[in-house]
Order: C-alpha cells, then sequence, then structure tokens
C-alpha cells in the first residue's frame, strides 16, 4: 500500500530539493559584490513607501472563512465521487446516490442563495 | 529500520521540530508558517497509518483553510513582530497541578496498556468504503451534514454582513 506513494514521496522531495537549490545555489556559487544601489527592494524601479508590515483589510478574513465551509463541502463530495460508478450499479443503492448527493448539494445552495443575496462576494 | 520507519522518523521529526518553533519563536508569522509545516506533518503520518483520506482532510481542511484564516488573522493585527507573546508567569499552583495531573494520566495509560506489535494490515484505500457506507448507512447523517454546513454558511454569511 505504501508503494502508491513513492511516486507522491518522490514528487515532495524533489519539490523541497528544487526549491532550496534554487535559492542556496545562488548563494553558494554566484559573485557577491553588493553595493547600495543593488540591495535596494527594486534596483531600477521605484523605491518603496512605508514598511510591508501593513494591517490588511477584514474583508480578506470573511473571504476565508467562507472558504472554509466551501471547502468542507468538497470533502464530502471526494468519497462519493470515487465510489460513484460502485455505487450506481449497487442493485441496493442505484440511483439513490445520485439523488442524496443533489439533495446535499440543494441544501448547501440554498446557503450560498443566502450568502449572494446577503451580499457576502461582494468586495466592498 | 525499514524504509516505512525511516518515513515515519522523517514526518515525526518535522512535525516536533515546527511544532517547538510555533512555541518559541518571537514572531507570530514565522509561527504560523511553523505550524503549516506541523499540519503537515501530521498529514503524513496519517497516509502512513492508512487513514489516507483523514491525511487529505488534514491537508484541505487545515493546511489549506485554516490555516490560511489564522495567516489572515495575524495580517488583521497591526504589530506583528515586537509583540510579548509570551505570558507572564502566572498561578503557578494550580498549573503545576493540572500539568502533573495530566502527566501522571499519561504515564498510567501508557505504563498499564499492554503494547502489542501486530502484523500490518493496512487497508487499500478508505476513500471508497467510506463513500460506500456515506450513501447506505450513514446516508441520513450525511444530508444531515448538508444542514450543519448550510447553518455554518449562514452564520459566516451574517458576520460577514451585518
Amino acid at each position: 500500500m505504501l508503494v502508491e506513494y513513492i511516486p507522491l514521496f518522490l514528487v515532495i522531495a524533489f519539490a523541497i530539493v528544487f526549491a532550496f537549490g534554487t535559492v542556496f545555489s545562488s548563494k553558494i556559487f554566484g559573485p557577491q559584490r553588493p553595493n547600495p544601489e543593488k540591495l535596494s527592494t527594486y534596483e531600477s524601479g521605484v523605491q518603496p513607501v512605508g514598511t510591508t508590515h501593513e494591517r490588511m483589510s477584514v474583508k480578506y478574513y470573511l473571504v476565508a472563512m467562507l472558504f472554509i465551509i466551501f471547502d468542507l463541502e468538497v470533502i464530502f463530495v471526494y468519497p462519493w465521487a470515487v465510489q460513484f460508478k460502485k455505487l450506481y450499479l449497487d442493485p441496493s443503492v442505484g440511483t439513490t446516490a445520485f439523488y442524496a448527493m443533489l439533495i446535499f448539494l440543494v441544501v448547501f445552495e440554498i446557503g450560498y442563495l443566502y450568502v449572494y443575496k446577503k451580499g457576502g462576494f461582494k468586495w466592498d | 529500520m525499514n524504509l516505512y520507519d525511516i518515513i515515519f522518523y522523517l514526518f515525526a521529526i518535522i512535525t516536533i521540530v515546527s511544532a517547538t518553533f510555533v512555541v518559541f519563536t518571537k514572531n507570530i508569522v514565522y509561527a504560523a508558517y511553523n505550524l503549516l509545516l506541523t499540519l503537515f506533518g501530521i498529514a503524513g503520518l496519517y497516509v502512513l497509518l492508512g487513514a489516507d483520506f483523514i491525511g487529505i482532510v488534514q491537508l484541505i481542511i487545515y493546511v489549506g483553510g485554516i490555516l490560511i484564516l489564522i495567516l489572515f488573522g495575524v495580517m488583521l493585527t497591526n504589530k506583528i513582530t515586537d509583540v510579548p507573546i509570551k505570558s507572564g508567569v502566572l498561578q503557578v499552583i494550580p498549573a503545576s497541578i493540572g500539568v502533573g495531573m495530566l502527566a501522571g494520566i499519561l504515564i498510567l495509560i501508557v505504563t498499564n496498556i499492554s503494547w502489542r506489535n501486530m502484523e500490518l494490515t493496512v487497508p487499500e484505500s478508505t476513500i471508497g468504503s467510506l463513500g460506500m457506507l456515506l450513501m447506505n448507512e450513514y446516508i441520513l447523517i450525511f444530508e444531515l451534514l448538508g444542514m450543519l454546513l448550510l447553518i455554518a454558511l449562514i452564520g459566516a454569511a451574517n458576520i460577514a454582513r451585518k
């Protein structure tokens, strides 16, 4: 069973090695002759104004909150989607699986419409 | 020490080291990013235990969702770096009693259980059987979950738009 995950582990390992490798190899192999002009944030660009530690708008938080709930909804679709063909061919389940998911989604879409009408997706 | 052990210790080290950073770092942004690594390590451990669905849920909900919420929460605050995160030492005696009792219970549990070495029988994939159960025995609970999510969505909409 673990054998199936070996490609996944390889991808993760490659991603980590690649990310760190590209960042640090330029530090290791490249020549380092810094001067104040080079070290500025945008060498040929506009001088930055202020710090990066700005307060973000609370709107982002609300979007993230809605995102998590939709995320949770998708989680429940996965087991159904993986097993759908088997469920459909199963005589004791048949089309029930389809309608069960339809009801689940319709119930959820009521919430979606509620948020839409309430203006939850508006940015301002 | 086979491949399984090596992968287990890799994820365990990732989890524990990043969790230690979460506790001890002075910058809350670093703490949040280390929490990402902690949750990722736990997801890896779930997969190793054969609970692949829980592993995916851990990745999608916690790493992808809750952590973004935490990061946005951090970004909402005005000061990020120079915040005294550590609270002072308060209530030493009740705290030590609580910690001592918890440690005692944990030690009792660990020493009293007869740990057995079981032959590993990891199921192929749990998602399939989970889908079967969700659509057969627990179909009512499944629909109720839809209602629960609806309530959560309405609550979130009400918080978002007064």
